[in-house]
């Protein structure tokens, strides 16, 4: 098992290596001067000169992405050049918003995704499954933030349920909360369209398993079974989809934003790229990618925790 | 499943014969405004309605497909184009060194998450239809690679396989006279389910605007210039929107079906 993780330890490092030297490389290439741009138009020659040394600008290559990758590991992640304060501050402000979406999407996901899924596969061919499958073939269909705006349209215009839009900020955590509702259900749908159908099929496999006739045998209930043995192995196929879905939740929350008006970090970096802030969009991709890699790697690990035979592969 | 393969062919058809039809014909011409007839709810005139410059919605819907699909389109022909020689190829060395690094760069690119890197390229290269088609196309590249070398590693093992070798023939002919005329069924099904995900990909893209750019409509950005409008007029939000969700269904119906006839095998799973 050590060996194992050491080995997965090992990719995952040098998943973020390259990962970085990629995001770092493509920063690289793009054209502008972040000194003359932070300076303006009417700057002196002189005057952006000693802002570029100052920022570093003149450095080798090699060294800059040292400096850019040691300051990250450090919590430093360099100055906004638009904002004029720290990055790590600003990203800090966001992702109060943006971790709580994804994170309350994913829980909105699993809570509708389950019960449908071990419905769909209990009742295999019949009227529950054919419905709620025909309904996760839409949902899969559905581009998120036009749902987004359908949702909006209804619970917020129509009904007033929901703001339309904008966050009223922790200090009040249940209109926190309403205010993120709309999002994440917007984001939880075809999520747990592609949730609902793996588990189906995975409990549909396990189900027809030697050790499920085995329990039935010995005289378990047919939902004692289901429970107890079939759902706990076909969770494991979930639980990997789970971990890849929450990159799509998190990209996927980029563009939700921008349908709510939310001050996430999706927002952020699209403030960024039109302000030309590269500074700000290199280190949200690069936290991005970050928490991707992460969570695969922890996935990973669970996954071997709960089915020996990948460790002894490893 | 027949039905559903019936179904899906129809629905994406539909899609592709719309976008075809506008490169000669549309019901109204999508360049001229007509600021009376402005948001509009749809009528015997607009049968779809008309956008906030009066432009007849179904009209720019059909161009918009045109855009729309061509993204979607092209990325998976990227996707294939490299994708599938790299996974032959890794295939044919497979658990040498270099299959070892193939598989790796592509595990690498998996675990970029996809849009993330599509914004960061388009913001590099600044946003237009070719960048998002890139965008795109260069996450399509590990699945084909995946695909095709997960496709193709059984087969080296075959008799007629072994016979081709043994009659000297080189890997590079092999993996083109023999394994890829066997592996097409499995790449038509993901290039079916790669499309249909680039549809989606390119709606995102376009509608926070990294996509195709004004005045090339896509079903995106129609969808994008309704995000201001659609409490007043809901129908310029929703018709665009439908377009994507039925030809991203019809292609995915039509993926399933196409897998379940051309595997018999899956048909006992479902």
């Amino acid at each position: 098992m050590t060996r194992y993780i050491l080995r997965q330890m090992l990719s995952l490092i040098l998943s973020l290596v390259v990962a970085s030297l990629v995001i770092f490389a493509m920063i690289e290439v793009i054209p502008g001067d972040p000194a003359s741009f932070m300076l303006g138009l009417n700057a002196r020659p002189e005057t952006i000169a000693a802002l570029r040394d100052q920022m570093g600008l003149n450095d080798p290559l090699p060294l800059r992405y040292l400096h850019w990758l040691g300051g990250m590991l450090t919590g430093d992640f360099g100055t906004s050049y638009t904002y004029k304060v720290p990055v790590a501050d600003l990203i800090a402000d966001r992702i109060v918003v943006s971790l709580p979406l994804a994170l309350y999407a994913l829980v909105l996901a699993m809570a509708v995704a389950v019960p449908v899924g071990l419905l769909a596969a209990v009742r295999r061919g019949r009227v529950p499954d054919l419905a709620t499958m025909g309904v996760a073939q839409v949902g899969v269909a559905l581009p998120n933030f036009w749902f987004a705006m359908l949702l909006v349209l209804v619970l917020a215009v129509r009904l007033r349920w929901f703001p339309a839009g904008g966050f009223p900020g922790w200090s009040d955590p249940a209109a926190a909360l309403k205010a993120l509702t709309l999002p994440a259900i917007a984001l939880a749908l075809p999520q747990a369209a592609i949730l609902a159908r793996v588990l189906r099929s995975a409990l549909i496999e396990t189900l027809d398993q030697d050790y499920i006739r085995t329990a039935r045998a010995k005289g378990l209930s047919r939902s004692q079974t289901i429970l107890r043995h079939a759902f706990r192995n076909a969770l494991i196929p979930t639980l990997t989809i789970l971990g890849m879905q929450f990159s799509f939740l998190l990209a996927g929350a980029i563009i939700i934003e921008n349908v709510f008006y939310l001050p996430g970090l999706g927002r952020l970096t699209f403030q960024a790229i039109t302000q030309r802030d590269l500074i700000v969009v290199e280190s949200v991709v690069m936290l991005l990618v970050f928490a991707v890699i992460a969570v695969t790697f922890l996935v990973d690990l669970t996954y071997a925790l709960a089915d020996p035979r990948l460790r002894r592969q490893g | 499943m027949r039905v559903s393969l019936t179904l899906g062919l129809l629905l994406a058809g539909m899609a592709l014969a719309l976008a075809l039809v506008s490169a000669i014909w549309t019901p109204h011409d999508i360049q001229a405004m007509a600021l009376a007839d402005k948001l509009n709810p749809p009528s015997p005139k607009h049968w779809l309605g008309t956008d906030q410059f009066g432009r007849d919605i179904l009209s720019m819907l059909m161009v918009g497909a045109r855009t729309t699909i061509a993204v979607a389109l092209v990325a998976v022909g990227i996707g294939m184009a490299f994708g599938v020689p790299l996974g032959l190829w890794a295939a044919a060395v497979s658990g040498s060194g270099l299959d070892q690094a193939i598989m790796r760069g592509n595990d690498l690119i998996f675990a970029f998450p996809s849009l993330v890197i599509a914004i960061l390229i388009t913001a590099v290269f600044g946003p237009s239809a070719i960048n998002a088609i890139l965008a795109i196309g260069i996450f399509n590249i590990p699945v084909f690679a995946r695909v095709t070398r997960a496709g193709a590693l059984p087969l080296w093992t075959l008799d007629y396989v072994r016979a081709a070798r043994i009659a000297g023939k080189g890997a590079a002919r092999i993996s083109l006279e023999h394994l890829l005329p066997n592996l097409m069924n499995l790449l038509i099904v993901q290039g079916t389910i790669q499309f249909s995900l680039g549809i989606l990909a390119e709606a995102g893209l376009s509608y926070v605007g990294l996509g195709a750019q004004p005045p090339t409509p896509s079903w995106g950005r129609m969808l994008a210039e309704a995000q201001t409008l659609f409490a007043i007029a809901p129908h310029v939000a929703i018709f665009p929107g439908l377009a994507i969700v039925l030809t991203v269904l019809g292609l995915n119906l039509a993926g399933d079906g196409l897998r379940d006839a051309l595997d018999p095998r899956l048909r006992r799973a479902r």
